[in-house]
């Protein structure tokens, strides 16, 4: 059982996805890292059929990285998610598909907009301000329909995603831990969910709280 | 002497000579300095290009031209073409070529459908100078590849994305491209760099651009009198309320009524096609179509 959210604000993409790996009632592990940066702005939460997450996640982010290579910029978000959906949904109608569901969020440096995608193992991609997968999606939509407006700043966003975090602890019979991201105009940082004040948190860790990027913008002379 | 070395390694398009030279690439290059001139201004509200039309005469039948009697207009209007020399290739770029005309439509064939298999796996416009590259990276391997001619025509690229902003590229057939501010190809293009090199400044606004393309061809141009039958004009902007790129080839009533206001000539509506142009042919092939525009 897995479970996930994003959540766009104003100037910034949230993303939280739980820690546990298992199979049916056994749990394994529970300090599995289910969210992988793709570029300096970009990143995905993702679940699904374990092997087939690992496995498309790095070949997502192998593709990103080559195409930063080639030309020496990273992709918009938009774009990624049109290609990552392309991905999945060629991958669907070939012999062996990915079962893996994801959402993609990331900040557009170039007009300062965030955007979070819900992509599912069937190709869907919707373009949401929040979303989430897995027990999420029964437990905590609800949640954020009544939280969420327009225009939330970090804080805010934050006391919304601890709502959903509590609400699933309270529905469910499962007991999760979460991973959690920020992404905004400086990049992606670490979020402690667990902290009275993430956000303060975050700022004072600065370069600490930055999650290593595998994709480093490549010193060329051109700035994205 | 030269001459009798250059026959020996030249109908090898992908042999080096003893000096180091590529002779047919040469050549290539030579004959787009014969074709028509393209000349383009970049500024910070967008790009303004001009290029020089040479089939002309009374006889031709310009509504058999690309894109018909009411060839240009805005935006998706603009996928007609200016008639001979300037072809939207995306929405979001322009190109305006010299050269041998057929070797010119493969290559906006090739660049529309890289442009289209962008848009196709990305869902966006593709970055400019990505398409430049692309086109680039064929014209390099024609002059590298066997028992092949290299691509007879060189173009200037204008276009947007919101990476970059506005950007101006030159290629030539060799496949090397460069990004410019102002720059030009084909015939006279050394004395009509030389001539925006003067008069380009970096505040440039887009009526300014517009105003110093017309100039810069008039004087680059032997006839006195510019006229929308040996003219084609073309601007690249932003859209004022969606930000998104706008192309616009001009109509040859608009170019003339821009050519009357910058008082640079502007044939009356009742006398195009009636100009003194010689009806192609090119002199030395002695036909009636010209190879190289």
């Amino acid at each position: 059982m897995e479970c996930s959210f994003g959540l766009t604000g104003k100037d910034f993409v949230l993303l939280a996805a739980d820690t546990s790996a298992g199979r049916s009632i056994i749990q394994m592990k529970d300090d599995e890292n289910k969210i992988k940066a793709l570029g300096p702005h970009i990143a995905m939460a993702y679940g699904g059929e374990a092997g087939d997450t690992n496995n498309f996640a790095d070949f997502v982010d192998r593709n990103l990285r080559l195409y930063q290579i080639r030309n020496h910029t990273p992709l918009l978000p938009a774009a990624a998610s049109a290609w990552i959906r392309r991905s999945l949904a060629e991958s669907l109608r070939s012999r062996h598909p990915y079962s893996v569901n994801l959402m993609l969020a990331g900040f557009d440096i170039t007009d300062s907009t965030s955007h979070l995608y819900w992509i599912d193992y069937l190709g869907t991609k919707a373009i949401v301000p929040y979303a989430a997968h897995g027990l999420g999606q029964y437990l905590a939509l609800s949640t954020m329909d009544k939280w969420w407006t327009e225009g939330v700043d970090k804080r805010e966003g934050i006391e919304i995603l601890k709502k959903c975090v509590d609400e699933v602890g309270k529905r469910s019979t499962l007991k999760f831990k979460f991973n959690c991201i920020l992404i905004d105009a400086s990049g992606i940082h670490h979020i402690n969910l667990d902290s009275s004040d993430p956000i303060a948190e975050m700022e004072q860790a600065g370069k600490a709280a930055e999650v290593i990027n595998p994709n480093p913008p490549l010193d060329v002379g051109i700035t994205a | 002497m030269a001459y009798q070395k250059a026959r020996r390694y030249d109908s090898r398009t992908t042999i080096f000579s003893p000096e180091g030279r590529l002779y047919q690439v040469e050549y290539a290059m030579e004959a787009i300095s014969h074709a028509g001139t393209v000349l383009a201004v970049m500024s910070k509200e967008g790009i303004a290009m001009a290029a020089e039309k040479k089939v002309t005469g009374k006889l031709l039948d310009l509504s058999l031209a690309p894109g018909g009697e009411g060839m240009g207009g805005v935006g998706t209007e603009a996928w007609g073409g200016g008639g001979e020399k300037i072809f939207l290739l995306n929405n979001n770029i322009l190109a305006g070529l010299a050269g041998i005309t057929s070797d010119a439509n493969s290559l906006v064939n090739f660049a529309r459908n890289s442009a289209q298999r962008h848009l196709f796996t990305y869902d966006e416009d593709i970055p400019v100078e990505m398409l430049v590259q692309r086109l680039c990276d064929m014209k390099q391997g024609y002059t590298q590849f066997g028992g092949l001619r290299p691509f007879g025509v060189a173009l200037l690229y204008m276009g947007w994305d919101p990476l970059h902003g506005f950007q101006l590229y030159q290629s030539d057939p060799s496949g090397n491209y460069s990004g410019w501010k102002a720059t030009c190809i084909g015939s006279n293009h050394s004395a009509a760099t030389s001539l925006l090199k003067q008069d380009y400044k970096d505040d440039l606004s887009l009526e300014d651009a517009r105003q110093l393309c017309l100039k810069v061809m008039s004087k680059t141009m032997d006839s006195t009198k510019l006229g929308s039958e040996k003219l084609e004009f073309a601007t690249m902007t932003l859209h004022p309320t969606t930000r998104q790129p706008l192309a616009k080839i001009y109509r040859p009533s608009e170019l003339d009524e821009l050519l009357r206001k910058y008082e640079l000539g502007g044939t009356k509506d009742d006398q195009i096609g009636a100009g003194e142009g010689s009806g192609g042919g090119g002199g030395q092939e002695g036909g009636n179509i010209s190879l190289s525009t």
